[in-house]
């Protein structure tokens, strides 16, 4: 936590723009031999925030401390933990800030099952108005709505 | 002497622009053409004025006269003129410049307009004059960038020299094009309110508003995104960073407004929430003013950020917002929604559309704001990013890319499912085709990835498609279908542009997600690094000086690790700007067709063996191309459709009402 203290002052010190210059470049990565390992923790980088800069995954990220951060997912992936053994490590240290994916919880459902609730619930206002309508559209035309329709075709034919 | 010029013309236009809120008023309140139009006036002086008080800003930077506040903290003498200019709108101050302009101007376009009835246009152009006013009166009492500093400084600090680069350079004014061009679609729906008439010519009105700054919007938002793509320089061009989403919000909430007019127009139907549309439309890009400025948000992007000002934008943005629904909530229980009509029709397929692009609206929204609420209310810091989004955005837009290429083949009113259907089995045999297509060719297989490209194939498809079934292609003699493609309404060319373009869209952010390839090496001269089917040699690392920059220049060789494409010299640059001692990279592209090799020269580094050696990034981004196509085809779209001469003001009513003396059903609405 000191560490990531030190480093956030470092960053705050130097302009914004350029979190790079704040520190000395961190070493090289260096990739896991086994591919898809590799290919794990890329994916992995890219849901896991750094935790000292504005809205970048460590994957992006030039801050020493995504540097760490990556270091030490390849070290566990090596390890044999699972992905999700890996984000639980990571919340415990760092809270669910470090992840891009917001917990499932009772004070996020808004949050994952708002947008879904929205569109069901506007869905089904819209089935029962259309029902509503349907019984009463069963009525004959009238002239007028007869006239409204000839002239409706007409224009899909020019349009 | 020039620069209290501008200060004096950005206090005059804000003394115009509230007359001009007085005289409309008045005008209105009393039935007077004189007062209303002499309102206008005023509007159109206010726009004169503040365009004088920006050439007066832009003289001052291009001068560098540094004893201007604004000018020292945001140019630097050794910039290029370019930069210059673009830097006035390069700051909060003279943005916000940028956006009062561009608020007047459309709002003395509107004065100008022809055709509008009285009482409708009087309104618009009073809500026009007092929602000037108050960014106005934010502009010149807490933005002012005309401020002298005493003693003046001999060099300014420059501009971010992320932002000196061409594309960011018109990105505002596109973007604020965007944003504000939805304040005329704010106030002429908040005049519909007050004048309690929302009928088709409401919609007729609406729309060309709406269509041109949903395509402003488009382009601007593109070009930042390509921005970021290429100067960033993390091969990513879409972050989900809330100054993203910012941008983002009142694009869906223009894309469901520009739908949902269609409706209102066309069929006197949905005015309502074509209404609330045309107000949300406009409360999300002040929203997003307030978000990019205040400093509630950390963002790469956030403009430099002070509480204060955030504090009054929010005052503004609750004034305005909060005004118009509440004068929505109070009227649109009166508002007679037209002519009826069947769940199986186009109205209701744009229905549906309007319903999954204000749930995915409403999603960035929420994607946005949560971690503030939910730090606020209970403490507890959250980080919503690319997962959230891909779990609940994605899915509701991939719902509503389904049903789109059904609507333009269902008629108004009640439409033939079975006959909509059948004319599209061809695009949808040959969307499924794509998708096993992709799945069996892309490496590494990727099932979930397979089937978006066929929801891209099938927009493209459907689009084609809904050309074919109005041209009567390969049904009728080719004669039959050219003189039939050339009676097409520019309409219908626009939206199956502009469909195709979100087809287009698709396929590109797909394929450059799911099966991009990135490696990253410390290469000494003459070092190879591959990633995906290409390899960069480093030939040479120079140094060179720019305009107002040092820069470590490498020159690199692409060439294919299959050795079937030809060699290309690229260069990527690390440019250092002493004004600001700030870093940036200069990415090197090579367009490979529609693929991207992207290549990022970094830090100096050792070899394990002790040789002088640079951080190579290489990405290899397929079909990126696409990812920029596809909006620049939605916007093209958008402006062939304005073109369309039935969108025209005045023009096309003139006409209609010629060729039918009646019109039985705009007049039931």
């Amino acid at each position: 936590m000191r560490r990531a203290a030190a480093l956030c002052a470092a960053l705050l010190l130097a302009s914004a723009a350029a979190p790079a210059l704040a520190e000395p470049p961190p070493a090289p990565d260096r990739p896991l031999t086994d591919p898809a390992q590799e290919a794990r923790a890329r994916a992995l980088f890219g849901d896991i925030r750094c935790v000292v800069c504005q809205h970048e995954s460590i994957a992006d990220s030039p801050a020493g401390i995504a540097a760490d951060l990556r270091g030490l997912v390849r070290e566990q992936i090596a390890a044999g933990k699972t992905d999700a053994q890996i984000k639980d490590d990571l919340i415990r240290r760092y809270g669910d800030y470090v992840l891009f994916q917001p917990p499932v919880r009772l004070g996020t459902w808004l949050l994952w099952f708002g947008p879904f609730a929205l569109a069901a619930g506007a869905g089904v206002v819209l089935v029962l108005r259309a029902r509503r309508r349907g019984t009463a559209e069963a009525a004959p035309l009238t002239a007028e709505e007869e006239r409204a329709l000839a002239e409706l075709t007409a224009d899909d034919e020019n349009a | 002497m020039i620069v209290e010029l501008g200060a004096f013309a950005l206090i005059l236009a804000l003394a115009l622009s509230v007359l001009s809120l007085a005289l409309t008023t008045a005008g209105r309140l009393r039935l007077s053409p004189v007062l209303a139009g002499a309102g206008g006036g005023a509007m159109l002086a206010s726009a004169g004025a503040i365009l004088l008080a920006f050439g007066a800003l832009i003289y001052a930077f291009v001068v560098s006269d540094f004893s201007v506040s604004n000018v020292a903290m945001n140019s630097h003498t050794d910039k290029p003129v370019f930069y210059k200019v673009a830097a006035a709108w390069g700051s909060h101050e003279g943005s916000l410049l940028l956006w009062c302009l561009v608020m007047t101007v459309f709002g003395g376009a509107l004065a100008l307009a022809r055709g509008l009835p009285f009482g409708l246009k009087t309104s618009a152009v009073a809500v026009q004059a007092a929602l000037s006013s108050l960014f106005l009166a934010f502009a010149a009492f807490t933005s002012n960038p005309f401020f002298r500093l005493d003693p003046a400084p001999v060099q300014g600090a420059s501009l971010n020299p992320l932002l000196q680069d061409p594309a960011l350079a018109v990105h505002p004014p596109l973007l604020y094009g965007g944003y504000v061009g939805f304040s005329v679609c704010f106030s002429l729906a908040v005049a519909a309110l007050i004048e309690k008439r929302v009928d088709p010519a409401w919609g007729r009105w609406v729309r060309p508003w709406a269509l041109a700054s949903w395509a402003l919007l488009t382009v601007g938002i593109a070009l930042g995104s390509f921005w970021a793509y290429y100067e960033l320089g993390w091969g990513g061009w879409w972050f989900w960073d809330p100054v993203e989403n910012a941008s983002f919000m009142p694009w869906l909430a223009g894309a469901a407004l520009l739908h949902s007019a269609i409706v209102t127009e066309r069929r006197g139907a949905l005015a309502g929430w074509t209404v609330f549309l045309a107000i949300l439309a406009f409360t999300f890009s002040m929203l997003g003013a307030f978000l990019v400025r205040s400093g509630v948000l950390t963002s790469v992007h956030a403009f430099a950020v002070d509480p204060q000002r955030g504090m009054m934008l929010l005052a503004i943005l609750g004034l305005a917002a909060g005004a118009a629904f509440i004068l929505f909530a109070l009227r649109a229980p009166a508002i007679r929604s037209g002519a009826a009509f069947a769940p199986v029709s186009r109205e209701g397929t744009l229905v549906l559309n309007n319903l999954f692009l204000t749930a995915a609206a409403a999603t960035v929204l929420l994607g946005t704001l949560y971690p503030l609420i939910l730090e606020g209310v209970t403490g507890a810091t959250i980080s919503v990013g690319p997962p959230y989004f891909n779990a609940v955005f994605n899915p509701l837009m991939i719902v509503a890319c389904l049903i789109l290429p059904a609507g333009p083949l269902l008629a108004w009113k009640r439409g033939d499912l079975k006959g909509a259907l059948q004319r599209l089995w061809l695009a949808a045999a040959l969307a499924i085709t794509a998708a096993f297509a992709a799945f069996l060719l892309f490496e590494p297989k990727k099932a979930l990835a397979a089937a978006g490209l066929g929801v891209g194939a099938w927009l493209i498809c459907g689009a084609l498609a809904e050309l074919g079934v109005r041209t009567k292609a390969f049904r009728a003699p080719l004669a039959e279908t050219l003189r039939r493609a050339k009676g097409l309404p520019l309409g219908a060319w626009g939206m199956a542009l502009a469909h195709a373009g979100v087809g287009v869209f698709i396929l590109g952010a797909l394929v450059e997600t799911s099966f991009k390839a990135e490696a990253a090496a410390a290469l000494p001269l003459g070092g190879e690094v591959a990633a995906g089917p290409w390899k960069a040699r480093l030939d040479a690392v120079q140094v060179i000086e720019g305009p107002n920059y040092l820069a470590e220049q490498g020159r690199l060789t692409i060439m294919p690790v299959d050795g079937r494409a030809p060699e290309r010299v690229i260069t990527a640059e690390r440019r250092f700007f002493p004004a600001g001692g700030q870093t940036t990279t200069e990415v090197g592209l090579d367009f490979r067709g529609l693929d991207d090799v992207y290549v990022v020269v970094g830090d100096r580094a050792a070899t394990d063996a002790g040789e002088r050696a640079w951080i190579v990034r290489v990405y290899y981004n397929p079909w990126a191309r696409l990812i920029f196509l596809g909006p620049a085809l939605m916007a093209l779209g958008g402006l062939i459709s304005l073109l369309d001469r039935r969108l025209r003001v005045g023009a096309g009513s003139r006409a209609k009402k010629a060729a039918k003396p009646v019109e039985p059903v705009e007049a039931q609405a």
